[in-house]
């Protein structure tokens, strides 16, 4: 099927294909040589981190980096299950919070008509380009008259509103046939169980991609400007701490930045196709 | 006559607010829905930037409850602010290279990415997207830009000769800002580049068959008569994204070059805004530099949707 529509398409030289193909795989590894160096310098003992010439890829691989920060936050007074925990709240309210209060708002601005719609839309369009350091010291101002400032709530709270989800879910909710709709509401279903029931199954796709860019944007915040008693830090915030500890902790830096790193990446590889599919519906008339 | 025209238009008047009445009354349900997302959107996002544009006109230092001082901040910001000029130059030079470079190179490489079999298409995808979705990979610089003979770059530069002495990377004036840069751009292949990767494989592909028959002879042309015109949705809100980002990009800089860094070389408007708002606690000035970055944001963006409206014409 895509062989024959490929044919009749203008028709790709081979030394064209290989030229692109080599351009792409020169890109691509400068893009991902940090990132394996990253790897393998988590996983090189104390001797091999300090060699001079530095070593490109490690030879005795270790996990004594991992263990050290292990046994370093045990030391601390915080146990590392509370950080961990602190964190897993944090991201899963805050990236749930978001996935339905979008879909939610999405459904009404993509599916219905009301008045004030078209204005809500653009101010969404607009907060695109709010810079999160532009609203950062009037958003501290209010969290702390509401008194969530040093509560786990002046994470999560304000993460249900990330505009950008907000857009790329009606973008893909527009797609939903509304023949569909009409078909449920004859059938006598409720405008909720319409929503619940058959709207949020069809954009299955579009929470994944919710879900990463929300998790990507909680899972590295350290909290640093709102929560200040240690108990309730999120993870990052105490791994920074313990890497901090200058040149020593260098191996246990490597291990931090990959145990960061990691995760997004990770989720990323397994939704690639549903984030494609979701962004495909986006962008501005 | 007049009286008549003026009851007329009253009741009319009347008229359309009571069936702007009716109607919101009858989409209850749909503010309803809209209600979680809009309050909290309201609160965190839209009145934050009104109460940064009011704070503007302010002096305010989070203790004492704000005195209105008028355009005094403003007038300050442009008329007696040295480190602002050297924030807005070191801005723009940074948001003039990133922005356009990270957006061309996006969809060139969306584009390339395009080409080939979806297997192959999915790994470079995320090798491209890998930097940007990592968050904090930008750390692993620091090693190899480190300002010691150690430092890797400068180990291997002095290994072939090109240089005799280390080069302190992070610590030189001159040197900071194309780092800081160079960085940046490593990892700017983001949202637009999935939105231009996704746009790209939403074309119809009846348009290039169509093309063929109408005389196009290579990849080239079709990506430049059929590919860019059909993609201007995408190609618009990968300039939001890219103006937004090379605007607002602060924490590398910072994790780069130290806060402040060495004769403010790698100072921008938003470091400056961070100093100001949590450093001094000046509320009211880093108010005014916020307006003032938010506004650039919004012209640049009314800009550069008039040039590519002229996209394919």
């Amino acid at each position: 099927m895509k062989l024959s529509i490929r044919k009749k398409r203008v028709s790709r030289s081979a030394g064209g294909d290989f030229f692109l193909f080599v351009v792409l795989a020169l890109g691509a590894a400068f893009m991902a040589l940090p990132l394996i160096f990253m790897i393998n310098h988590a996983f090189k003992p104390l001797n091999e981190i300090f060699l001079f010439p530095p070593q490109f890829f490690v030879r005795n691989p270790t996990f004594n980096n991992f263990s050290d920060l292990f046994i370093l936050m045990s030391e601390s007074w915080v146990p590392f299950t509370r950080y961990f925990s602190n964190s897993l709240v944090i991201v899963i309210f805050g990236t749930g919070g978001h996935v339905l209060a979008a879909s939610m708002g999405a459904y009404v601005v993509s599916k219905h008509d009301f008045p004030g719609k078209k204005s809500f839309s653009t101010i969404v369009l607009l907060a695109l380009m709010f810079a999160p350091q532009v609203t950062a010291i009037p958003n501290y101002i209010i969290l702390s008259r509401i008194g969530w400032i040093n509560t786990l709530y002046s994470m999560i709270i304000p993460a249900w509103a990330f505009p950008l989800g907000f857009y790329l879910m009606s973008k893909f909710m527009s797609q939903i046939p509304d023949t569909l709709l009409e078909a449920a509401k004859i059938d006598g279903a409720t405008e909720f169980s319409t929503f619940w029931k058959i709207v949020m199954p069809f954009v299955k796709p579009a929470w994944l991609t919710l879900m990463i860019l929300s998790f990507q944007q909680l899972w590295i915040n350290t909290g640093g400007r709102f929560i200040y008693t240690e108990a309730i830090k999120p993870l990052p915030a105490a791994l920074f701490q313990i890497a901090a500890a200058g040149v020593a902790r260098q191996g246990v830096f490597a291990a931090v930045q990959l145990i960061l790193a990691a995760v997004p990446i990770l989720l990323f590889v397994f939704n690639q196709s549903k984030i494609v599919e979701t962004m495909g519906t986006s962008g501005i008339d | 006559m007049s009286t008549e025209l003026g009851l007329e238009n009253r009741n009319s008047f009347t008229y359309k607010w009571q069936k702007k009445i009716k109607e919101i009354k009858e989409s209850r349900v749909s503010y309803l829905f809209l209600a979680p997302f809009g309050l909290i959107f309201f609160a965190f996002v839209v009145f934050p930037v009104i109460m940064s544009i009011g704070l503007s006109f302010t002096s305010y230092n989070m203790l004492e409850s704000p005195v209105w001082i008028g355009i005094d901040n403003y007038t300050r910001l442009f008329l007696a602010d040295d480190v602002f000029l050297i924030a807005v130059k070191n801005t723009f030079v940074f948001a003039v290279i990133t922005g356009p470079f990270s957006y061309i190179l996006s969809l060139l490489l969306a584009w390339m990415i395009n080409e080939f079999r979806p297997k192959i298409r999915s790994i470079f995808t995320l090798l491209f997207y890998a930097p940007f979705i990592s968050g904090n990979a930008f750390f692993v610089w620091t090693i190899f830009f480190s300002g010691d003979a150690y430092g890797y770059l400068n180990a291997f530069l002095m290994d072939w000769n090109i240089i005799n002495e280390p080069i302190l990377w992070l610590q030189e004036p001159q040197w900071i800002l194309p780092v800081v840069i160079f960085v940046v751009l490593w990892m700017s292949f983001g949202t637009a580049f999935l939105v231009f990767i996704a746009g790209l494989q939403n074309i119809d592909s009846k348009l290039y068959e169509a093309g063929a028959i109408d005389g196009i002879k290579n990849r080239w042309q079709e990506l430049w008569f059929i590919t860019l015109p059909s993609m201007r949705p995408q190609l618009m809100f990968g300039a939001i994204m890219a103006i937004t980002q090379s605007f607002a990009a602060s924490a590398q800089a910072i994790a780069l070059a130290g806060f402040p860094s060495v004769d403010y070389a790698a100072r921008t408007v938003v470091t400056h805004l961070i100093d100001y708002g949590t450093v001094r606690f000046e509320m009211g000035y880093a108010a005014t530099i916020a307006t003032v970055l938010f506004l650039t944001m919004v012209i640049t963006q009314r800009v550069v949707q008039n040039l590519l409206n002229k996209v394919g014409e």
